[in-house]
């Protein structure tokens, strides 16, 4: 991976430029200036940057099954949401006899639900390298199991995608009930410290950010690998000629349900570095809009492209914060709005009109 | 048979590169494109497969490519192997390559990533993450892009391509998969009769070692390749022979003046 080959790919450099900057300034302008210095960055600032990294990573991953192989997921926000949940699970148990019942075991959901002891799956979540892995091999599994039984029966298109959309509806709903054992509506919150550093600091909140950053470029690296290599090649000939490549003698199952699992690991990690950041997951983070608002990034940042998936999840997201704190009300119809606007106007995004002004001049 | 047993007695298979069709029938919604069709191939042969419009022949290479099962009847690859318990891409794997009637290659990868594709290769996901060109690869594929005649523009996207090249990148595409039977459907489609010259010149020196069938309704072209020549009507086999016999056979005249 010389110079050469990102000199094609200005936009991928300029990514990770980005990335290596903000992940140094932001924590020492944040750590290292006095409050009320002009330059001092708030901790609320680092926090909200730190969960714009975290969208960008699953926009990366959803632009890679999306993009590449033409596979129009509205249902990954389930994997989003249950790497969430796996390391709130852990942030959970960290609790231990903080929590408002003082019970050693069992979180307060738990003993408040009169629960006697904890459920066989919930052991082993007090282990921060087992709870890593279930951030990884939830999510993969679920994606494993989905996807071989969709891709295998052919299933693709706008049906793939109501499927996908089905699947995080029903584990809301499952998600939504008190005997699941995931804290019901409520969900998970009241996490007290990850591997010992006090979520509270401005410090651990500085760690997680920085994490964040390492892993939106790690995703973006190993996603742009595959997409560069043989396999990225024959990803983007199923999304264009599907038929055409099987009759190639490509098992264009297997090559789907490998970029499936694949991103939904990463957005299952995404979901992870989210969760110590915002301090909570409940049920709501497998509501359909959400993984409807993701696609929405890929589609304004310019799919098929990777980075475009970056910078679109950055961009939503920041006239959100602006817009749902000015406008409330208005947020939803802006986001619809902003959709149409993509769909017929700029189809290749925002990353398009840089190439299209090129193409003019 | 799985794919597994037949690589291994491949080599020994007599008929290697032959094809068996038998009894074939298939309808859709009633409609009997294929009935009762039986048509055998040599090994090495050249065949053409002509016929009016509705007469079965692409119904036929979907048969053969496992694209439409058939109702009934059977079609074998060689001695071995049954083509009609393989998948689209075992088809492949076994050797057997097609060449579509509308030029269909990746329209967004260049003219050298279609033809990487083609290569034979270890088509598993887990390859084709980690494959790297080799030097021989390379070779084969500079030879099959000057033979089609697109070694100036292999960085070029496909999709930028004339209709006529395109058809020469499916060819090339065909000729890099090395297969033992190449399915042919209207190759010389929207091409200058310079390159359809070209394309008979082709055809010709690759039977031999493989076994083509070629689907065409440009009759000069036919005649000018053919030694074989299956006519297909109304999803059965009308006639077989040599230009000749079937240019004085009076079904044949009757079929086609009735068209």
């Amino acid at each position: 991976m010389g110079l050469p080959t990102w000199r094609q790919e200005p936009g991928g450099f300029a990514l990770l430029v980005v990335l290596a900057i903000v992940a140094v300034l932001v924590p020492l302008l944040n750590l290292a200036l006095p409050v009320d210095s002009a330059l001092h960055v708030p901790n609320y600032t680092v926090t909200l940057l730190g969960k714009y990294l975290c969208y960008a990573l699953a926009a990366v991953a959803l632009d890679l099954v999306w993009g590449y192989c033409g596979i129009l997921s509205l249902g990954h926000g389930a994997f989003f949401a249950l790497g969430g949940y796996a390391m709130g699970m852990y942030l959970m148990r960290q609790i231990g006899e903080r929590g408002v019942y003082g019970n050693a075991l069992l979180p307060d959901f738990m003993v408040f639900l009169n629960w006697q002891e904890l459920p066989w799956y919930w052991q082993g979540f007090n282990h921060f390298p087992f709870a890593l892995l279930m951030v990884v091999l939830v999510p993969g599994a679920l994606a494993f199991a989905f996807g071989y039984l969709a891709f295998r029966s052919r299933v693709s298109g706008v049906y793939l995608s109501i499927i996908t959309q089905a699947l995080t509806f029903a584990l809301m709903l499952a998600f939504f009930r008190n005997d699941m054992g995931f804290g019901g509506n409520n969900g998970l919150t009241d996490f007290k410290e990850l591997l010992g550093f006090d979520l509270q600091a401005p410090t651990t909140r500085a760690g997680l950010f920085v994490a964040s950053a390492l892993a939106l470029a790690g995703g973006y690296l190993l996603a742009r690998a595959v997409v560069r290599s043989r396999a990225g090649h024959v990803l983007i000939a199923v999304r264009d000629a599907e038929s055409r490549s099987r009759f190639l003698g490509y098992r264009v199952e297997h090559y789907k349900l490998a970029v499936f699992v694949l991103s939904a690991v990463l957005t299952g990690i995404a979901g992870a570095l989210y969760v110590p950041q915002v301090g909570i997951i409940n049920p709501g983070e497998f509501a359909p809009l959400n993984s409807i608002e993701m696609v929405v990034w890929v589609a304004l940042g310019g799919r098929g492209t990777l980075y475009g998936a970056a910078l679109g999840a950055g961009v939503v997201n920041y006239l959100k914060t602006v817009l749902t704190g000015a406008l409330p009300e208005v947020w939803l119809f802006f986001l619809g709005g902003l959709f149409m606007l993509v769909t017929v106007a700029l189809p290749l995004g925002l990353v398009g009109l840089r190439a299209r002004r090129r193409s003019v001049a | 048979m799985s794919i597994d047993d037949a690589e291994a007695p491949l080599s020994r298979d007599h008929h290697r590169g032959a094809l068996f069709v038998e009894a074939v029938s298939v309808s859709f919604d009633g409609f009997k494109a294929l009935n009762d069709l039986t048509l055998y191939m040599d090994p090495g042969e050249l065949r053409c497969l002509i016929g009016p419009n509705g007469a079965g022949k692409t119904t036929l290479m979907d048969v053969i490519t496992g694209k439409t099962r058939p109702d009934a009847g059977e079609v074998f690859f060689g001695d071995r192997i049954d083509l009609l318990q393989l998948s689209e891409a075992q088809i492949a794997e076994v050797g057997i390559g097609r060449k579509f009637q509308k030029p269909t290659v990746f329209e967004q990868l260049s003219v050298r990533e279609n033809l990487a594709l083609a290569l034979k290769q270890d088509r598993r996901v887990r390859a084709t993450l980690r494959a790297r060109l080799t030097g021989s690869e390379r070779d084969r594929m500079d030879e099959a892009a000057v033979l089609i005649g697109l070694a100036e523009n292999q960085q070029r996207l496909a999709g930028t391509l004339s209709h006529g090249q395109k058809q020469w990148l499916e060819i090339g595409m065909l000729l890099l998969q090395e297969p033992h039977l190449m399915l042919i459907d209207e190759p010389v489609a929207g091409m200058t009769r310079g390159e359809i010259e070209r394309t008979a010149e082709l055809l010709q020196a690759l039977a031999g070692e493989r076994s083509v069938l070629v689907v065409e309704h440009d009759m000069e072209f036919v005649r000018s390749i053919a030694r074989h020549v299956t006519v297909l009507h109304q999803g059965h086999v009308l006639a077989e022979g040599s230009m000749a016999q079937i240019q004085s056979d009076p079904r044949v005249i009757e079929v086609y003046l009735g068209e």
